[in-house]
């Protein structure tokens, strides 16, 4: 019997209460005719499947019910409703946008088989550095570390290539990609959609003109056409035949790369340990722990100190999973993000509580005449729990399609860094945390309001009347507005100091003038343009026909623009000093440029010249260098005229000039060097080729354009224009990241400080319908109307200090925590906080305001005959 | 209690349990047993009501006033405590009225085409 009445418990309560005993008597009846093991089974079968079925049904009708009551209800306050709904949607819809960023950006594997074992090496100082690539590896370092080291179940290598893809009829096109050994695209485990990598037998000499191409560049240059395969193509001026195609959402090393050719490294090429190009990337053994892989490498690394000590002895390297290949500052924006709408949530929360509570107050009444009616107390708040979660549900579908329109506005906030796509798409388990978060909300705020009413569904509602406010009531729905008014703090303060950091950043001088100057890039192939002088004729001609036009005030070449070119560093070595080692100080930026580059750029020349059309190959090589360059080599002394040695030649310093943020607003910069165009030497690198065009002009930049155009296409009809842009875009682009996140956090703080607002002016609102009686005699007795004002006003006030006080110290904590964000802004930013402050007072007296003016409205001898 | 004809009418069709519980108390009040066992004799054993679709079709036909309780008891010799007796209401009996009604014509309109049981 006790196991029936256990089954009993599936039904709902009110049920089991009404016919529980009958069915338990039935059920004995029952029993004690079934004579015989068999009968009894049956018995115990049929009556398992009854209950289990009818209490289901059960469920289901009372749902059903419920759920018609709340239609009914609901369609009577739409006010209430859609202001409910509302904030319900913009809670549960920013924290899952948030959550969908931070989840594509932090947690997420990576797309590829057994992503945790893909690891990337670089070369990097001994002692560790920042995160990330530090500096490239030499093949031949590469090639030690990788036979030296047994963790590894693949190693490969690979350097980023851009490249001119010429189309017979079509624009030339400039393209990003990679040239990789052939054991990089194999190791992440993906195949490729049409045809194959490159082979690795044969020394891995097979396959040098092949080219592997991204599933976006099949599309559009080949219409995804499987004919693709075995087509010729033009990298360069050089032929190349595509032998596969990889599939899409294969993003690697960047996520603009769209082709591979095959990396063949020769003999030759190992003969140079300095000749630093290249990464690594690799898989490590199963069962090898990264701990373990590092201490492998940091073997090899000293012994290669040991060996090598003229280049390797203070270098290392830096190892780090392929996951985290990304700056810090996007884990804590992304982190501060989730902070924010997780405030928003708690607010949206409370908001929703007070709702509800407010609500519950005044159907206190209608719900205890259905409780005198017979309606039990589960009953009741099975009704309650039913319409928070009937508005939660809503809430929570409507947030849904909010962050789904509001993650392509966060694509900003996920770094390029990562070999994934630029935006992640809402998935199953986001949906599933927004459901969760929906639920918790429905029933949590739900049941606050139900519980506080279910103890007090007696007779005593009904005789009280409407104006029968339980005190505890009151002060619950106080202390929600107080962490409404916290929360809202906290936001208005993070805004405020990241708000000032960008302007700091903003504020920063990167140098150079950068209104009113157009760039492009015009990279020149090899072979085609394999000498110098080759190259300059082309410099010469364009730039030539550049300054001739009406307009334009100065033009240069040079070999990276600042801030996007933020690496190319030299050793510098002055002879008669100690050779110190590479990682420390005696590292500048270098840049080879065509004459009036500094004039076109804005960038002061304090002192001796610029160069000169007649500094080229066989003259006496010149410098121009910062003036933190000459600080640091020459303290005190007069650095022109001084020759110093870098990138294998020495170089006489003809001129100093104002230093640039090369490496953009926020970072350190080495001091600079820059070189003559016409000086670099036939041998070098193809990334120290000026490749920027630079034009200073006036007017609008819009007719320009196509004459620059025309002047390139003249000078070799097969030569991509590529990255066109202004200098103003750079700068801006420094800061774009930051303001995307800015943007979403400013707006997130005024959504915040309106909810506060509303909930101040509502839990005012309903204490001066519950006090209007009060109020009444007050100004009967002969009260000034001020006075009266003033109260509603001044308990207004007390809200928004209780939440002030906790709410300025979680924002002080919370902005520790964003240091690093902050610029160098105090976190206790006295500015911030004030503003922050007065922003809370003033919402407060906005929302005070019209329940005040209620008050003082309050005509006595209605109020008094009232109820 | 004041009922109108369209009241009646949006009960119908009645579902078969409801329609039997309504036939096993047109006569007699009875408890929720009796009622079960009311309604196999009266089939011969081919409809047999679940305790549960038993006591939830009782709970809806209380809440759509077909039934109401009665507080009557038998004897206390005869009684059991937890048992809780029922009785039709007159809304109760044009609902099953109007039910009959509405099987006949039925019957009547299959019989027209030639569907009467036991004809080829």
């Amino acid at each position: 019997m006790r196991f029936y009445r256990l089954l009993l418990l599936l039904y709902p309560t009110s049920f089991r209460r009404d016919y529980g005993a009958e069915m338990t008597a039935d059920f004995a009846r029952r029993r004690h005719e079934s004579s015989g093991a068999l009968a009894s089974l049956l018995l115990w079968f049929d009556t398992g499947f009854d209950v289990l079925r009818n209490a289901a049904a059960a469920h289901w009708d009372m749902l059903r019910q419920d759920l018609r009551y709340t239609r009914r209800t609901l369609a009577r306050s739409p006010g209430f409703t859609l202001t409910a709904i509302l904030v319900t949607a913009i809670g549960i819809g920013a924290n899952t946008a948030a959550f969908t960023v931070a989840d594509f950006v932090l947690l997420r594997p990576l797309p590829f088989p057994e992503p945790h074992t893909l690891i990337r090496l670089c070369w990097g100082p001994r002692s560790g550095g920042g995160w990330g690539c530090m500096n490239q590896l030499s093949p031949a370092n590469y090639r030690d570390y990788k036979s030296m080291t047994a963790s590894f179940q693949s190693l490969g290598a690979f350097t980023g290539i851009a490249v001119n893809l010429v189309e017979a009829g079509g624009d030339p096109q400039r393209l990003s990609g990679a040239t990789v050994t052939s054991e990089v695209l194999p190791l992440f485990g993906v195949a490729p959609v049409l045809g194959r990598v490159f082979d690795s037998t044969g020394g891995g000499s097979a396959d040098a003109s092949a080219v592997v191409i991204s599933y976006g560049l099949w599309q559009s240059q080949f219409g995804g056409d499987p004919r693709a395969l075995g087509r010729g193509v033009n990298l360069n001026g050089t032929p190349y035949q595509v032998i596969g195609v990889m599939p899409p959402g294969f993003y690697f090393p960047s996520r603009d790369a769209q082709l591979w050719t095959h990396l063949v490294l020769r003999e030759e090429d190992y003969a140079n340990r300095d000749n630093n190009y290249l990464d690594a990337v690799g898989r490590l053994e199963p069962g090898v722990t990264m701990d373990r892989a590092r201490a492998d490498l940091n073997v090899v690394a000293e012994r290669l100190a040991r060996d090598y000590p003229e280049t390797n002895a203070d270098a290392g390297f830096s190892f780090f999973a392929m996951r985290d290949n990304m700056s810090p500052r996007y884990r804590l924006m992304l982190l501060g993000l989730c902070g924010a709408t997780l405030c928003i949530l708690l607010l949206t929360c409370a908001n929703l509580a007070n709702l509800l509570l407010a609500r519950a107050g005044a159907r206190e009444r209608e719900l205890a005449v259905r409780a005198a009616l017979g309606a039990g107390r589960e009953r009741l708040v099975r009704q309650i729990v039913t319409e928070s979660m009937t508005l939660a549900l809503a809430g929570g579908a409507l947030g849904v399609a909010l962050a789904a329109a509001a993650v392509p506005l966060l694509a900003l906030l996920v770094p390029s860094t990562l070999p994934v796509a630029s935006q992640p798409s809402l998935d199953l388990r986001v949906l599933a945390l927004a459901l969760a978060i929906a639920t918790l909300t429905g029933l949590g705020f739900g049941l606050l309001p139900a519980i506080r009413l279910g103890g007090r569904t007696g007779l005593s509602a009904l005789r009280e009347g409407v104006g029968a406010g339980g005190g505890q009531k009151q002060r619950l729905r106080n202390v929600l507005v107080g962490v409404e008014v916290g929360l809202s703090v906290v936001l208005l303060i993070s805004a405020g100091l990241l708000i000032r950091a960008v302007w700091r950043i903003q504020s920063v001088d990167p140098g150079f003038v950068h209104e009113s100057v157009m760039t492009m890039k015009t990279a020149l192939p090899r072979p085609k343009y394999d000498v110098t002088q080759r190259r300059l004729q082309f410099y010469n001609r364009v730039l030539t026909d550049v300054r001739a036009l009406p307009g334009v005030q100065s033009a240069a070449y040079l070999t990276g623009l600042p801030m996007v070119m933020t690496g190319r560093v030299t050793g510098v070595v002055i002879p008669g000093r100690e050779v110190t080692t590479r990682f420390r100080d005696d590292i500048a930026s270098i840049r080879f440029v065509t004459p009036h580059y500094f004039r076109t750029m804005g960038i002061p020349l304090h002192r001796g010249r610029d160069v000169e059309d007649g500094d080229i190959q066989g003259r006496t090589p010149v410098a121009v260098v910062s003036e933190s360059f000459a600080r640091q080599f020459w303290p005190n002394e007069d650095p022109i005229g001084r020759t110093f040695e870098s990138r294998g030649g020495p170089r006489t310093v003809v001129g100093i000039v104002g230093d640039v943020k090369v490496r953009g607003l926020e970072r350190d910069n080495e001091p600079q060097l820059y070189a003559s165009a016409g000086q670099v030497p036939d041998t070098a690198f193809i990334n120290d080729d000026p490749k920027d065009l630079v034009i200073r002009y006036t007017g609008s930049v819009g007719a320009l354009l196509p004459a620059v155009r025309g002047i390139v296409r003249a000078a070799d009809p097969e030569q991509p224009i590529s990255d066109v842009r202004t200098m103003d875009d750079v700068v801006a682009g420094e800061t774009a990241t930051r303001r995307a996140q800015l943007r979403v956090l400013g707006a997130l703080a005024a959504i915040a400080l309106l909810l506060s607002g509303v909930g101040i002016y509502g839990l005012l609102a309903y204490t001066v319908s519950q006090r209007s009686r009060e109020i009444g005699v007050r100004l009967a007795l002969g009260a000034e109307p001020a006075s009266v004002a003033r109260m509603i006003v001044s308990q207004g006030m007390k809200l928004a200090l209780v939440g002030l006080v906790p709410g300025v110290l979680v924002a002080y904590w919370a902005a520790h925590g964003m240091r690093a964000l902050l610029f160098g802004i105090d976190p206790a930013d006295p500015a911030t906080i004030l503003g922050a402050v007065a922003l809370v007072f003033v919402m407060t007296l906005a929302g005070a305001l019209v329940p005040a003016m209620r008050a003082v409205r309050v005509n006595p001898m209605q109020a008094l005959r009232a109820d | 209690m004041a009922y109108s004809r369209s009241d009646v009418e949006a009960l119908l069709p009645l579902p078969l349990a409801t329609f039997h519980i309504l036939i096993a108390l047109a006569q007699e009040d009875r408890h929720g047993y009796a009622i079960m066992l009311d309604v196999a004799r009266r089939t011969d054993g081919e409809l047999r009501l679940s305790a549960g679709t038993l006591y939830r079709s009782i709970q809806r036909m209380l809440e759509q006033g077909l039934l109401t309780e009665i507080s009557e008891r038998p004897a206390p010799e005869l009684d059991d405590e937890r048992r809780r007796y029922y009785r039709i209401t007159p809304f109760g009996a044009a609902a099953a009225r109007a039910e009959t009604q509405r099987m006949a014509k039925l019957v009547r309109m299959a019989r027209v085409e030639g569907l009467s049981p036991g004809r080829a």
